[in-house]
């Protein structure tokens, strides 16, 4: 890894953890239009498939940045980027928890958690359309995320077994 | 054991919970949390089983964690890590639920680099990411549902969706835009009305 390329991960992560408002998903299309518009480091089917990747293994919605930075730079890629995708929003907790009492009758507190809800849910919908046109979804590829997200709509199964249902349906040349 | 007046833990109690047991139960719960849940699952860990945290603590500290900027579980740690010992107790707790998670994910990304070109590898790919992209939007529908109540954040739905998806616009410049007028319109006025 190249001096360049460690500081262009902590760079586009340290910036993404602090934008990433609602969760670790809002930022998703942030990183794609970096780390595949800017930086070159993979192309949009490549991203496609490590938010694939990310989502169906265990643990919280940031894994697709550890893939990120491993792909980019090997296993101290993927560290240095999680760490830098963990530690500005880590700090911003630890100061917060501290104050916690005196910022939750803040207005500022209750105008960014509901004003920026619906932007989030923007962000969000926003990852789901970028990673599909990415991958060149086709016809079929629709259809199946079409119903995968009527299932996770209406029902409490869980998202793993629908991802690794999906991906049989894949391997048995259904989609 | 020397006998407990209160049933959760006093000061001098949290402080002698071990850094190795945070990073363990975290550890724990990102394992039992496998296919989701994993609010679910800390809570359980840290409000029932440990008894580091009260109900009502727990959900407050989830509001901070939600509020805040960062994947929401990893602040959790960092938030509940932090009370119990500081900032090392923070570290231990944010080891523990991320290292297991990021081995699976890195041998998954390692077969994937190996063996990206292969037609069967691009196969199953092709159906997790139909999947994976109804995850994402599964997730936009359910936390819409509750906030898109309203015109306003409707437009503010929209135009952020446009403005990243579409247009390509960076977060950035999307936030700065749109943070100002989203944080106008929330800001609470009846209370000002009522004083």
């Amino acid at each position: 890894m190249t001096p360049a390329t460690a500081l262009q991960l902590c760079l586009l992560f340290g910036g993404a953890s602090l934008m990433s408002i609602g969760g670790g998903n809002s930022v998703v299309p942030e990183i794609e239009l970096q780390a595949v518009g800017t930086y070159h480091w993979l192309t949009r089917a490549q991203f496609a498939d490590l938010f694939a990747l990310a989502q169906a293994a265990p643990g919280p919605s940031i894994l697709i940045v550890t893939l990120v930075g491993y792909s980019t730079a090997g296993v101290l890629g993927a560290v240095l980027a999680t760490v830098a995708m963990v530690l500005p929003a880590a700090l911003l907790v630890l100061v917060f928890a501290r104050f916690w009492t005196r910022v939750q009758m803040s207005p500022w507190r209750s105008a960014f958690e509901h004003g920026l809800a619906p932007v989030a849910v923007g962000l969000i919908a926003a990852s789901g359309i970028i990673v599909a046109r990415g991958a060149d979804h086709t016809l079929a590829q629709y259809v199946l995320t079409a119903l995968a997200t009527a299932v996770f709509c209406t029902t409490k199964v869980q998202p793993v077994l629908v991802v690794g249902l999906a991906g049989l349906a894949g391997w048995l040349g259904l989609v | 054991m020397t006998s407990r007046t209160i049933q959760t833990l006093s000061m001098s109690e949290t402080l002698r919970v071990p850094i190795w047991r945070i990073a363990l139960c975290f550890n724990h719960i990102a394992l039992a949390s496998f296919g989701g849940g994993l609010s679910a699952w800390s809570r359980q860990m840290v409000v029932e089983q440990q008894r580091w945290m009260t109900d009502e603590e727990f959900l407050s500290a989830m509001t901070v964690c939600r509020v805040l900027p960062g994947a929401n579980q990893v602040n959790l740690a960092v938030f509940v890590g932090a009370r119990l010992r500081g900032v090392p107790g923070a570290i231990a707790a944010i080891a523990g639920l991320l290292a297991a998670p990021m081995l699976i994910v890195l041998s998954l990304g390692a077969f994937y680099i190996a063996h990206r070109n292969d037609a069967s590898v691009q196969a199953v790919l092709r159906g997790m990411t139909a999947a994976a992209v109804a995850l994402s939007l599964s997730m936009a529908y359910r936390t819409g549902r509750t906030c898109l109540r309203s015109p306003i954040a409707w437009a503010l739905f929209v135009a952020a969706l446009v403005a990243t998806a579409l247009v390509r616009l960076p977060l950035l410049l999307v936030l700065v835009v749109l943070a100002p007028p989203a944080m106008w319109w929330a800001w609470p006025r009846r209370r000002q009305a009522a004083s």
